[in-house]
């Protein structure tokens, strides 16, 4: 598949010259957002469906077969719908509000691997740069909530802005212990050093074994539940706690304004699913490789496929828990991400770092 | 030691982790949705739906006019009036019932001396305009025609209870 993808690369080079770059890289980028919005959308379904299924309901199944056109007919709905601005609204920061939402969280996907070599872009430093993009997320959501006028807006959004800027640091550190695992920021570098698997007693343990999530155990746990708080998801939803503050940050908008928002959080929710996967769960690696019989047997699964199917799971976590957990006192929710997870995520940064300098680091 | 437990216990998520073990197994449980228009849940014979106004096998209408219904009625959504017909007996020349005040308590079929005010098992019914839930007498009736079977069966159903 490279050699196919680098020969369709040269034959464009050889036919247009200096204008194949950027439209290569518009081609490479429509080939990344296209499904991402599919996928968001199929998301909502998924979502509704499990829910549905914990709940034993059926979920939305009026929509085509299964509720298959549910998510079309939710998109049209959105799109017909008449975009309204508050008279005493910011117009321009209320419109620019959800395109500073969802263009970070679009823009993100540039350095996430799909394969080996699967990426719009090989940044050596994909890492930071995930990190700064995530973090911009929050301009859309305090825009939006200063630019409504309206209290409920208001405070949504500052509490979703304290959020998600508190839960930024457990989340770093926790990244700050892949980083120094992997020895290098470049996402592809991340996963290539989860594929050796371990050496261990004289037996090489590989597939699963060689993945961060075996050392790191704690960090992904704390990563996974700072994700969550990150994309102000149930159990952390409280900036758009209906019992509270009606929708938070998103109140004063419909329409499409407020399909962007939704789009931006869904969309964010899957690359927090595709960073779980890339740092903790070896990204494209098959967790069977080298093992006796189920390692042949699955090594001819394209490496995107495993890469979806981590997502996959990642996702359906998330969904899980919605269905499952009460959501967070605001308090609790603060407690639990300065005075545990950053506390927990520095001792475990010096403890891997010691842990490296001594032969018992097999990875 | 107790806090020392306790401290493991949540630090390690197990709550968490059964909670999850809980919905997750409900996700395979059937489902007890009844897709409403398609399906439908079974009615009992004491079923209390759409008013109607009951005959005599010769024909002959059995409300006598003695207002009890109109009486016990707690929402006030019956309105008689009576006179003399020629033949002697007394009957009602109006008998309406507001379906829009109605709390389908069933007090006036309890009233009724002569079971002509009956509750039927209909449901799905309803009125593009506010004045087509006021019912009349001629409305009552036609739907005692139409349903006489269904409403003799269940007050048969319901005799030995009484």
């Amino acid at each position: 598949m490279m050699e196919l993808l680098q020969s369709l690369e040269n034959f464009g080079q050889d036919l247009l010259g200096p204008v194949w770059l950027p439209l290569w890289t518009l081609v490479k980028i429509l080939v990344i957002v296209l499904p991402i919005m599919g996928t968001v959308a199929y998301l909502t379904l998924a979502e509704r469906k499990i829910l549905g299924f914990m709940q034993v309901r059926p979920g939305p199944n009026r929509v085509g077969f299964w509720g298959l056109l549910q998510p079309i007919a939710d998109g049209v709905k959105l799109l017909l719908k008449e975009i309204i601005i508050p008279s005493s609204a910011n117009k321009f920061l209320f419109v620019a509000a959800p395109v500073l939402a969802l263009a970070p969280a679009l823009a993100a996907w540039a350095v996430v691997p799909f394969g080996d070599g699967l990426a719009v872009s090989n940044v050596n430093a994909g890492l930071l740069y995930i990190l700064a993009m995530t973090s911009l997320g929050v301009y859309g959501v305090i825009i939006a909530g200063w630019a409504s006028n309206s209290k409920y807006a208001f405070l949504g959004a500052l509490r979703s802005v304290a959020q998600i800027v508190s839960y930024e640091l457990a989340m770093g550190f926790a990244l700050v212990c892949v980083l120094l695992a992997a020895q290098s920021m470049n996402m592809g570098d991340i996963v290539r050093g989860q594929q050796n698997g371990i050496a261990m007693f004289g037996f090489k343990l590989t597939g699963i074994f060689g993945w961060y999530l075996i050392p790191l155990f704690p960090m992904f746990v704390v990563y996974f539940i700072a994700g969550v708080a990150e994309t102000n998801r149930a159990p952390f939803d409280l900036a758009e706690d209906e019992a509270t503050i009606v929708a938070g940050f998103h109140t004063e908008y419909s329409g499409m304004g407020f399909a962007l928002f939704f789009l931006a959080e869904y969309a964010n929710m899957i690359l927090i699913a595709a960073l779980a996967s890339v740092m903790f769960l070896g990204g494209w690696l098959n967790p069977f490789h080298g093992w006796p019989v189920l390692g042949a047997l699955t090594d001819i699964v394209p490496g995107l496929f495993w890469m979806l199917g981590k997502m996959s799971f990642m996702l359906l976590l998330f969904l899980w828990f919605r269905a499952t957990f009460p959501r967070y006192r605001y308090d609790q929710l603060m407690r639990l991400g300065w005075k545990v997870f950053i506390p927990l995520t520095l001792v475990w940064v010096v403890m891997v770092a010691a842990w490296m300098q001594t032969p018992l680091w097999l990875w | 030691m107790k806090k020392l437990v306790n401290f493991f216990k949540s630090f390690l998520l197990l709550e968490l982790l059964k909670g999850m073990s809980v919905t997750g197994k409900y996700f395979f449980a059937p489902h007890v949705t009844v897709q409403y228009p398609d399906e439908k849940t079974p009615q009992g014979f004491r079923f209390r739906g759409l008013h109607a106004q009951r005959r005599y096998p010769n024909g002959e209408e059995r409300c006598i006019g003695c207002k009890l219904c109109e009486a016990v009625c707690p929402a006030l959504a019956i309105k008689i009036e009576v006179a003399e017909r020629e033949d002697g007996t007394r009957r009602t020349t109006q008998y309406d019932i507001d379906l829009t005040k109605c709390i389908f308590c069933g007090f006036c079929e309890e009233s009724c001396p002569v079971d002509a005010i009956v509750e039927t098992r209909v449901f799905e019914y309803h009125g593009e305009k506010r004045g087509d839930l006021y019912y009349t007498k001629d409305m009552l009736l036609a739907n005692g025609d139409k349903y006489e079977e269904q409403i003799a069966k269940d007050r048969a159903a319901d005799a030995k209870y009484r």
